[in-house]
This record gives C-alpha cells, structure tokens and sequence, in this order.
C-alpha cells in the first residue's frame, strides 16, 4: 500500500497462486478423468489429457438419458426462479406498499421461513407432496366438515380426493419457492426507494398494479437479475428433493442422473463416462456464475444479509 | 419498515397480493412442520396405516440410543471442521486477492466459479481425487507409506466428506470476506499507516475488529451450510459410511424416513433440527439487531 513490502507482498503472491491452484484442481482432474479411454482411467494419475474427451462426453449423454434429465434440471431451476421472483415481489410490494389488519402477521409468518431448509422437514413434505390435498381432507376431519355433510346426507360421508405431485415438474419446483429470502431481498430495496415516487404516481393517477408493474419493476432490475442467479443455482443443484420425489428416471434431474451412475464397487467402472457427465452437468451453472459474475456477487452478498 | 408511502382504499388487494406466497407457505412449509411435531408424537406404522400416541416415546429413543449421539457427534465434528477450514482458507485468500492491484478480476472468477458446482458434484471430484486406485493424490499418500482408502476407513472418509464439503464453500465465503475487505475505508489504513503502523499491526488492530460481523455471519451460515446442504455430498459418496463414519443428522431423517419407515422417530429428529435451526437464526438475527444500533 503506502510503504515498501516486497517481501510480504511476494508471500501473498505465492499463497495466492496456491490456493488458486488447489480451488481449479479438482476440477482439472475432473476434464483429465473425463478425458481418458474407458477402462485406462488409473493413468489420471499422470495429470496428462486423454484423447477420449468427446467419445466420454458423447457417451454420458446418450447412456443414461443425460438430454432428458438436463431439460428436467432446466425446467426445474427455471421454474423455482420465475416462481420465486413471483412471489416474493408480489408480497414484498403488499407489506411495504398497503397497510392492513394482518400486515405484522404476514411479516412473521414468511420470517420464520427464513432459515429451515426443506432438508428438515423433509418427511411430512414428501406425503404432502404424494398427495396435495391432504391438508384439505384432515381439516375437513377436523372441522367437523365431514360430520355436518354426513349429518345433511343421513350417511357415512369422508371427503376422499387423491393429488400427487410425485414424478412431476409442480412437485420438483412448488415446495421449493417456499422460502422467504426473496421476499426480504425486495422488501429492502423497496423501502430505499423515495416514498416521493409513490406519491407522485398516485397525484398521476396511477393505481398500485399500474406503479408496481410501470415503475417499481424497471427499478427493480438489479436485484432482480441478482436474485435469479442465485435462485437458479440454488435450483439446477437440489438434491434431496429431487431424490426422493422422482422415481421415473425420464423425470428426475441430471444431478441425480450422475449421482446414480456413480461406480459403487471396484469392478471396473467407466469413470470416465461419469466424470465426463459430472462436467456437462456442472457446465450450465459454472457459465451462470461466469457471465453473470457481477450479478452473481450482488445477489449473494445481498440477499443474505 | 415505515417511511414509504402507502395506496389506501384498497381493501382487497393486500390480501389478493399476499395470496400466491401465503398459499405455498401453508402448504409446503407450515403444514409439513406442523405435521412433523404431530408425528414425533406418534409410532405409525411402515404403511403408514395406523398410528398411536405415544407422547415423548420417539424423542426419549432417540436419547437413549447411541447411534443418535455418534449422528451428533459427527455433524458437530463435520461443521466445525467444514467451518473453520473453508473459512480459514476464503479469509487469507481474500486478504490477499483485496491487496493485490494487477489481475483482480481474473483471481477473483478463478476463486468463485466452484460456487456453482453442486455438493453433490463436489463429493464425486473429491471421491474420484482421493480414490485409492484412480486418484492422484490418493497415489500420492500411498507412495508416501499411508495406507490410504477412504472407502474402508472411517477416519478418512469423514476427512474426505470435510475436504469436498470445505472446497466447495470457499467460494461463498471468499465473495463475502472479499466483500467484507472491500468495505473498510482505505483512510483509515492510510492515517494508521502514517502513523506508523506496520501491515500487521493494522491488520490486528483494524481490519480483524472491522471484519467481525461478516465472520459472525459467515459462522452462521457455514453451520447451516455443513449440517443441511452438504446431504448430496454425502449421499454420493460415502452414504453414512463406512460403519457410520459420516452419518450426519440430516442423513438420519432421510435414512430412518425413508429407508426404515420409521416415520415417527425421523420426525422426532425433524424437530431436534427445527430447534437447532431456530436457534442459529435466533442468534443470528440478536446479533444483527444489536450492530444495527451500534450504527
């Protein structure tokens, strides 16, 4: 900075070359395996490229549906980011934007949403999702529902419906949007913007949806682009969920795909062909972080503080 | 909260607004945790045909088994160890990347683009690095007389599951560290530094207290981190393995919820989380409020 440290400043240099080298190594191991024939896969080990990089990349596409299941990750990220965004700025704008009786409550209730992940609750997620009507059926047990229509009818009645979300692109995506952090993310940055602008649009004229969709939203973009890129990632790398409520191999996700081709045993397994698929499932959300870093840095460091 | 103008005379409309996220939080979030405190009350059979009361049976199980206190005993082990590696390495790294003034920007993509890799992903490159016959550094610890395979030995495997998990969190940590640096006035190093303070004394004595509240948070959000989304790393890996060796919390629910039908105890164990979790939020959220008046 301001006085001569050369000795210093040339550790930092090597520290730094060090640890750049250890965060990209595993991934270059990752193109060498990728890249080496079927069954030569011990001479990785020597860290030089194999010739079979687009026969592997080739084969872990075809072999296990890989087309399919990248469409199925798309949709999914896809869908949990358009969903979320949705959401969350339509009730980011009511509770900064009206004052209402329940106003405090709505707060709280998306608050305490905050931080328990899906991982937690993770069981009684799974049986709403096989059948999403379940939380009718028990309050209409518990509301005595069912005892007035039987009452009405002179005969045994129980409301019976079945819904499931298994194996479908609703079940991948719903119960993931069901988390607060966008919410607060716009509820911030709508309480910067000058209270001067929503008075101007109503002496104009202009009703809420007309100042949310002509005014708040074109403002909004940036941390709209920053909480998409986060979103999206967050979305192409479930696992568990996507575990659990797939079973049709044509509708789980290709990270699942991959982790399920995993060689479990010695026997000489083509890891190659997984490590090659392991790269073109990376691929998508790597290019994410790349193009869209400066997004990428916002989103994060906003988002979550 | 307040300060922003508001519409009145619309009634209806904060409701019709709220609606989409009120309708998804009640049925994937409030619903299932509700249902998971109901059923750690319960023993339900695997079918899940018939369930009896059975009050704090399911959580006084669980207590009483060792298996739970080793699932405890690891995910307490594997987020400190995941917390204060990947924490340790993003801070120096980030120390540095903030001095340097050539190629800032090249250093900094190379550093966060594993951000993007899933955890799951992460477990596989790191299996495959350390696979004791494909892995270059595995032949690496061989050669040098270790007899090395994470596949057969407990100690490593958690050391391995550490490894993938801490690598892969670098990035996140480094970005706000980076942040962090980047958010001290470069003044206030300048009037030290005339003043005759040393790179070592201004990092002492300014920059650590400065960063203090970042490193709270990143804490925090390592924990969370290592104990729920580091499941995928481990189920790709090493499934709880071997013997039990890196069997996490999370991977009990899933296990006992999933593979046993133990639906009672897997819900029991949901709230021992829930518990943890608001816990972690409530002291996060205490500590934020009392910066805030520090201002």
């Amino acid at each position: 900075m301001i006085e001569n440290t050369r000795t210093f400043d040339h550790a930092c240099g090597v520290i730094l070359i060090i640890g750049i080298a250890a965060v990209c190594f595993p991934i270059y191991y990752a193109f060498i395996a990728a890249s080496m024939p079927p069954g030569s896969e011990r001479d990785a080990a020597k860290l030089i490229p194999g010739p079979a990089l687009f026969q592997n990349l080739e084969a872990a596409w075809i072999n296990r549906d890989l087309g399919r299941q990248l469409f199925n990750s798309l949709i999914m990220a896809a869908g949990i980011t358009v969903g979320k965004l949705f959401v969350s700025i339509l009730s980011a704008f009511a509770i900064v934007y009206f004052r209402f009786r329940f106003r405090m409550i709505a707060f709280y209730a998306i608050f305490i949403t905050l931080m328990l992940p899906i991982e937690v609750r993770i069981g009684p997620t799974y049986s709403v999702a096989a059948n999403i009507l379940d939380p009718v059926i028990s309050l209409s047990h518990v509301t005595g529902l069912n005892a007035l229509i039987s009452m009405i009818l002179g005969r045994d009645f129980s409301i019976s419906a079945e819904w499931s979300l298994l194996d479908s692109y609703p079940g991948l995506i719903l119960p993931l949007i069901a988390s607060a952090t966008g919410t607060f993310l716009f509820r911030q940055f709508f309480m910067t913007i000058p209270p001067e602008l929503c008075e101007a649009a109503q002496l104009d004229g202009a009703g809420p949806i007309r100042f949310l969709w002509s005014i708040l939203l074109p403002m909004s973009r940036t941390p709209l682009a920053a909480l998409s890129v986060i979103v999206f990632i967050y979305g192409w790398n479930q696992y568990l969920w996507p575990l659990l409520i797939t079973t049709d191999p044509a509708m789980t996700t290709a990270l699942i795909g991959i982790a399920k081709s995993l060689p479990s045993s010695d026997a000489e397994a083509p890891w190659s062909i997984t490590m090659a698929g392991a790269l073109i499932v990376t691929f998508p959300p790597v290019l994410v972080v790349l193009v869209l870093q400066r997004w990428f840095v916002r989103g994060l460091v906003e988002s979550e503080k | 909260m307040d300060g922003s103008s508001t519409f009145n005379g619309h009634k209806m409309l904060p409701y019709i607004l709220l609606a989409p996220q009120a309708i998804i939080l009640i049925v994937f979030f409030f619903w299932p945790a509700g249902q998971a405190v109901k059923e750690a009350f319960f023993i339900t059979d695997p079918f899940g045909q018939s369930s009896q009361f059975v009050a704090f049976e399911n959580f006084h199980y669980l207590l009483g088994n060792a298996e739970y206190y080793e699932a405890i005993y690891n995910s307490v082990a594997f987020a400190v160890a995941v917390t204060v590696l990947s924490m340790g390495t993003a801070f120096v790294l980030a120390f540095i990347v903030d001095r340097t003034t050539r190629g800032k920007m090249l250093t900094r993509t190379l550093l966060i683009w594993p951000y993007a890799v899933a955890p799951a992903i992460a477990g596989i490159l790191w299996l495959f690095l350390f696979h004791p016959t494909y892995g270059a550094i595995a032949n690496l610890l061989i050669s040098a007389g270790w007899d090395w395979n994470p596949l057969l030995n407990g100690t490593q495997a958690f050391w391995l599951v550490v490894g993938a998990a801490a690598w892969k969190q670098i990035s996140y940590n480094f970005v706000f560290f980076l942040a962090g640096f980047q958010a001290i006035p470069k003044s206030l190093l300048e009037a030290a530094a005339i003043d005759g303070a040393g790179v070592i004394r201004r990092t002492v004595s300014i920059v650590l207290p400065l960063m203090a509240p970042t490193t709270f948070f990143l804490i925090t959000m390592n924990v969370v981190y290592a104990f729920f989304e580091t499941f995928g790393l481990i189920d790709a890996i090493t499934s709880g393995g071997p013997g039990g060796a890196t069997m996490t919390l999370v991977y009990r629910v899933y296990l006992d919820g999933f593979k046993s039908h133990d639906i009672g105890g897997s819900a029991a164990q949901s709230v021992i989380l829930m518990v943890i979790v608001g816990g972690l939020t409530f002291i996060q959220f205490a500590y934020i409020e009392k910066r805030i008046s520090y201002r």
